[in-house]
């Protein structure tokens, strides 16, 4: 099996990489790369992204075929992606961050800034935060309600069908932080820095 | 509920931790990937390196201590100490550091930040401040704490976020090494003038003092070294000991 990591120029993506390789051994190649060729032939795929919905967007389109390829391999052959953070909000019709940005569309909804209540809550939210589980999803085989996981982030993605979530976070409001539809996985938070718990998502999304 | 963090820090000097962990079962003391390791199974919400190698020739050295910690901790590694330019940050985050902390370099050119931050995202942008008292303001230090360089500390933390810092990380250069507790004043008055977390540094000596850190000094994060060295508190009791005073963990 071939797992691969898109790597587009959207920021860091060595943790990403790393815990990859920690969970996959030897048993799963892990490839990374940005060929929409070698994205064609993979089995899985992870969407990572850090930095602004509009520099992760762009960082995308500026790769001749990755949309493209990346739209083939999710929604016409169906085979499963995990989006990470920014790589989860692209999903998105349209995102706010520093300018109005079209997203991949894959998943209708929106990314805005959180609201922190004049002040109230600081931004970005920073740490270790619990999930509620508020549907199963097949990349939490052996998580329980309420594990704690690692976010870094200043915008939430906002589907409009809320069948699609999987888990919120409670900060501020409750925030959409894991999604599962059919084929398509995203996590707001970081299952690469979420220590043993995030490892075991790893483990479940390859094991898909 | 967001958790407040935990944060172990190792200083690490010509790749080598200078002041650590004193375990008597350790294979080697002076490892700081063992360290690192020890540190984020006993639950530390996050590891801090600070790199004190004052020789240029030994700079290097720290990559290699992060990229291999980076492959054995699975929680965020934040990266600081001589760092000097946007393609520094670039290289302790390619060998797997999360977050880069600027100390300096972010007094003598605010650019660094504003430009780091827009090419990484603020996300893995710290902002180190040491600051020290003078009458009734603080004022910032940089050089490892050997030069004033008279800028106000509370302006200077406001600036900064606007330059794009994703974190504060403030040291009482007063209390520093002292054990006596955070510089309680100086955090909460930073802490309430930014909309971005404060972690605070300097001055621990026992689990109260972290306490107050959060509870007073209203930081997000508090970072301690000497606490956790020498085994005189594991990550464990001190995260045991702050959710029993009620301030929420991960446990």
């Amino acid at each position: 099996m071939k797992v691969t990591i898109v790597d587009y120029n959207s920021g860091n993506i060595s943790s990403v990489i790393n815990s990859f390789k920690e969970v996959a051994k030897e048993k799963v190649n892990i490839e990374v790369t940005s060929d929409p060729n070698k994205i064609k032939s993979s089995d899985k795929v992870v969407l990572p992204g850090q930095g602004s919905f509009k520099s992760c967007v762009e960082a995308l389109n500026n790769i001749d075929g990755l949309s493209d390829s990346l739209n083939e391999f999710t929604m016409t052959n169906k085979k499963p992606l995990l989006g990470i953070c920014v790589g989860l909000q692209m999903f998105a019709d349209i995102g706010y961050e520093e300018t109005e940005t079209k997203g991949l569309g894959w998943i209708s909804g929106k990314v805005s800034k959180i609201d922190n209540q004049n002040g109230k809550y600081k931004l970005p939210h920073i740490g270790w935060n619990q999930i509620n589980i508020v549907r199963d999803s097949k990349i939490f085989r052996d998580i329980e309600n309420n594990s704690h996981m690692y976010f870094v982030h200043s915008y939430e993605f906002v589907p409009n069908d809320k069948k699609v979530i999987s888990a919120t976070t409670d900060y501020s409001s409750n925030i959409v932080c894991s999604i599962e539809k059919e084929n398509i996985f995203g996590t707001q938070f970081h299952p690469e820095k979420s220590d043993m718990i995030g490892l075991k998502m790893i483990d479940n999304f390859i094991n898909l | 509920m967001l958790k407040n963090r935990i944060i172990p820090c190792l200083d690490v000097k010509n790749g080598r931790v200078v002041k650590g962990i004193n375990f008597v079962d350790l294979k080697d003391a002076g490892d700081p990937v063992e360290q690192a390791k020890i540190y984020s199974d006993g639950g530390a919400d996050e590891i801090c390196f600070l790199d004190i190698t004052a020789s240029n020739e030994n700079r290097d050295t720290i990559y290699d201590v992060v990229e291999k910690t980076s492959k054995k901790c699975f929680v965020p590694l934040t990266v600081g100490g001589g760092v000097r330019s946007v393609e520094d940050i670039n290289k302790l985050l390619n060998c797997g550091a999360d977050k880069v902390s600027i100390n300096t370099a972010a007094v003598e050119n605010s650019k660094v930040v504003a430009d780091s931050s827009t090419k990484f995202g603020s996300q893995c942008i710290v902002v180190a401040i040491d600051a020290k008292k003078n009458g009734d303001k603080w004022e910032v230090f940089t050089h490892g704490g050997r030069n004033n360089s008279g800028i106000d500390a509370l302006d200077y933390a406001e600036q900064m976020e606007k330059n794009g810092a994703g974190e504060l990380l403030v040291t009482s250069m007063d209390r520093d090494g002292t054990q006596v507790g955070y510089d309680i004043d100086l955090m909460s008055k930073i802490s309430s003038k930014v909309n971005i977390p404060v972690i605070a540094s300097g001055g621990v000596g026992n689990l109260d003092h972290l306490v107050d850190g959060i509870k007073l000094g209203k930081a997000s994060a508090v970072l301690a070294a000497s606490i956790f060295h020498y085994g005189k508190h594991s990550v464990k009791e001190a995260k045991d000991y702050l959710d029993s005073k009620g301030i929420p963990v991960r446990i």
